[in-house]
């Protein structure tokens, strides 16, 4: 399969790859999908006390798409308030990267996870 | 060293040229072109002499005669032509087929098949190191079985299943034995004057011959009928008509010859060199070989790289031609049907490669290859939460994922 450049390019040199404290009451974590489908995502964000994304940080495990497509969400969230955040769509993310049909599925993973990293943030500050 | 460099031996092989070049004997004006049913002139007369020389040549590999060789289009054609063969031929005696879980998908679709026109099949659950035990057919077996239908080596992983001993207790059963041999000819003696083995499929573009032509061992003693599935001319003693193609059986013919004189040191080789990719990753943590380590022909190395996706490891490997496990073609991913048969849990099915090394495989690409390997694996588990998780003790197995 071809992939685009867009999507080899954060193959190649994925963005903000690692893992923050999750203990820290400031990062939200938001993990989905499961081995057997074949793509996990890890995401993480730190968020400063005036509710602005600081840093993002992502694993993943799966194809490059799912790869490519956790990696744009941690570049396009820093600065990002968490309900900008909370609003982003699979069909940026797939845009941008010119994701084919049987791929879309990786970028809805990573609309997931920051959705969840938002959840899990805003469930330990309340 | 040219890039990529191919690992996919068990898919196909490029052709010797050797063969290359005694087909292309076969040709033109100038050259044995003629049809070999031709029987009023030279032409025909010189084409038939070397489709039965190339008959022979296969014969000889296989240790049967010549007349038990019917050429077909390729190993595909050859399982659907024994297997419908009989069954059409034999329906009266008996609706019931056996064969396993990992067969090729041209045995198993075929059953399908015949499954819609009211046969039953049972298919056999392999061993999890990937073997069919001759016990399981034996208990299989029952009153109105006509025919058991069992591959010599699983494409796959490379395991070689006993199919002398599968051969004593159909033959004591009066019960037909096929044997799908497209990856263990040319790899494995095989000795059909010795072997209770009633049909065996071949392939040519397997063993460093054409694509496009292959063969079916039909035994004459005792004698195995079949329905034809192509009607024509009535070539092929009426088990297969169509003009015979002189280049494709030369080819074909000459690959085999080949296979004969030089597969015991071929194998010396190719075992070294496995031995050398596997010493080369294996020490990676987390790594494991898929099927039997031992049971399998030389070529043949099914490695899963626990906690690493299979299409990501193909992406990192752009400069190796392997092949996966996995097929990531669809919202749901689908793994290999043989690797889950065997019992393995999806993610290291999907984790898996299979390097397949041939005649033209050198030390300096298995080492290229390893280095590779190691390098892609390490960058992805780098990236891989799994890994973490793993490095940080937490059980997988426990954890509730959330499907998608």
């Amino acid at each position: 399969m071809a992939y685009s450049e867009e999507v080899l390019d954060h193959y190649e040199n994925p963005r903000n790859v690692g893992k923050m404290d999750d203990s820290d009451s400031h990062v939200g974590t938001g993990m989905v999908g499961a081995p057997a489908c074949g793509d996990v995502m890890r995401l993480q964000i730190k968020v400063s006390d005036e509710g602005v994304i600081e840093d993002a940080k992502f694993k993943t495990y799966g194809c490059g798409s799912a790869i490519a497509s956790s990696s744009l969400v941690t570049e396009w969230v820093k600065g990002m308030t968490l309900d900008q955040a909370a609003q982003l769509k699979n069909t940026e993310i797939s845009q941008e990267l010119a994701l084919p049909p049987v791929k879309i599925h990786c970028s809805v993973l990573a609309e997931d996870a920051i959705k969840a990293a938002v959840a899990d943030y805003r469930n330990k500050n309340t | 060293m040219k890039l990529p460099i191919y690992l996919d031996y068990s898919a196909t092989t490029p052709m010797d040229p050797r063969v290359a070049e005694k087909m292309a004997q076969c040709l033109t004006l100038e050259g044995n072109f003629g049809n070999p049913a031709s029987r009023s002139h030279m032409f025909g007369w010189k084409a038939e002499e070397a489709v039965e020389i190339a008959r022979r040549q296969v014969a000889d590999l296989l240790n049967c005669d010549p007349r038990e060789i019917v050429w077909t289009s390729g190993a595909t054609e050859s399982d659907n032509l024994a297997i419908k063969g009989v069954a059409h031929f034999y329906s009266k005696k008996g609706k019931h087929i056996i064969t396993s879980k990992i067969e090729h998908k041209a045995v198993l679709d075929t059953c399908r098949q015949l499954e819609r026109e009211g046969f039953e099949v049972t298919y056999l659950d392999p061993q999890p190191n990937g073997v069919v035990t001759p016990e399981s057919v034996q208990q299989a077996l029952r009153e109105d079985t006509i025919l058991v239908s069992i591959m010599q080596v699983n494409n796959e992983i490379g395991v070689i299943n006993d199919i002398e001993a599968i051969g004593e207790i159909t033959r004591a059963n009066k019960v037909l034995f096929h044997v799908d041999a497209a990856q263990s000819a040319g790899k494995l003696n095989i000795d059909l004057e010795r072997l209770k083995v009633d049909l065996m499929s071949f392939s040519a573009h397997k063993v460093y011959g054409p694509k496009g032509i292959g063969a079916l061992y039909v035994c004459r003693k005792p004698r195995v009928r079949l329905e034809a599935q192509m009607h024509g001319g009535g070539h092929e003693r009426g088990m297969r008509s169509g003009t015979l193609a002189t280049h494709q059986i030369v080819g074909m013919g000459e690959a085999f010859a080949l296979a004969k004189a030089e597969m015991h040191d071929e194998n010396r080789k190719l075992m070294a060199l496995r031995k050398r990719l596997w010493d080369g990753v294996s020490d990676l943590e987390q790594v494991f070989c898929n099927g039997d380590f031992d049971q399998r022909v030389p070529g043949n190395m099914n490695i899963s790289f626990n906690f690493v996706e299979g299409e990501s490891l193909l992406m990192a490997l752009k400069d190796l031609a392997v092949s996966s496990g996995s097929a990531c073609t669809s919202a749901s991913l689908e793994p290999s049907y043989v690797l889950r048969a065997l019992g393995m849990n999806d993610e290291m099915a999907h984790s898996s490669i299979r390097f397949a090394i041939g005649r033209f495989s050198t030390e300096e690409e298995v080492d290229f290859a390893i280095d590779k390997v190691r390098t892609a694996v390490n960058k992805l588990r780098e990236l891989s939460p799994l890994w973490d998780m793993y490095k940080d003790g937490v059980d997988l197995e426990k954890v509730e994922w959330v499907s998608h």
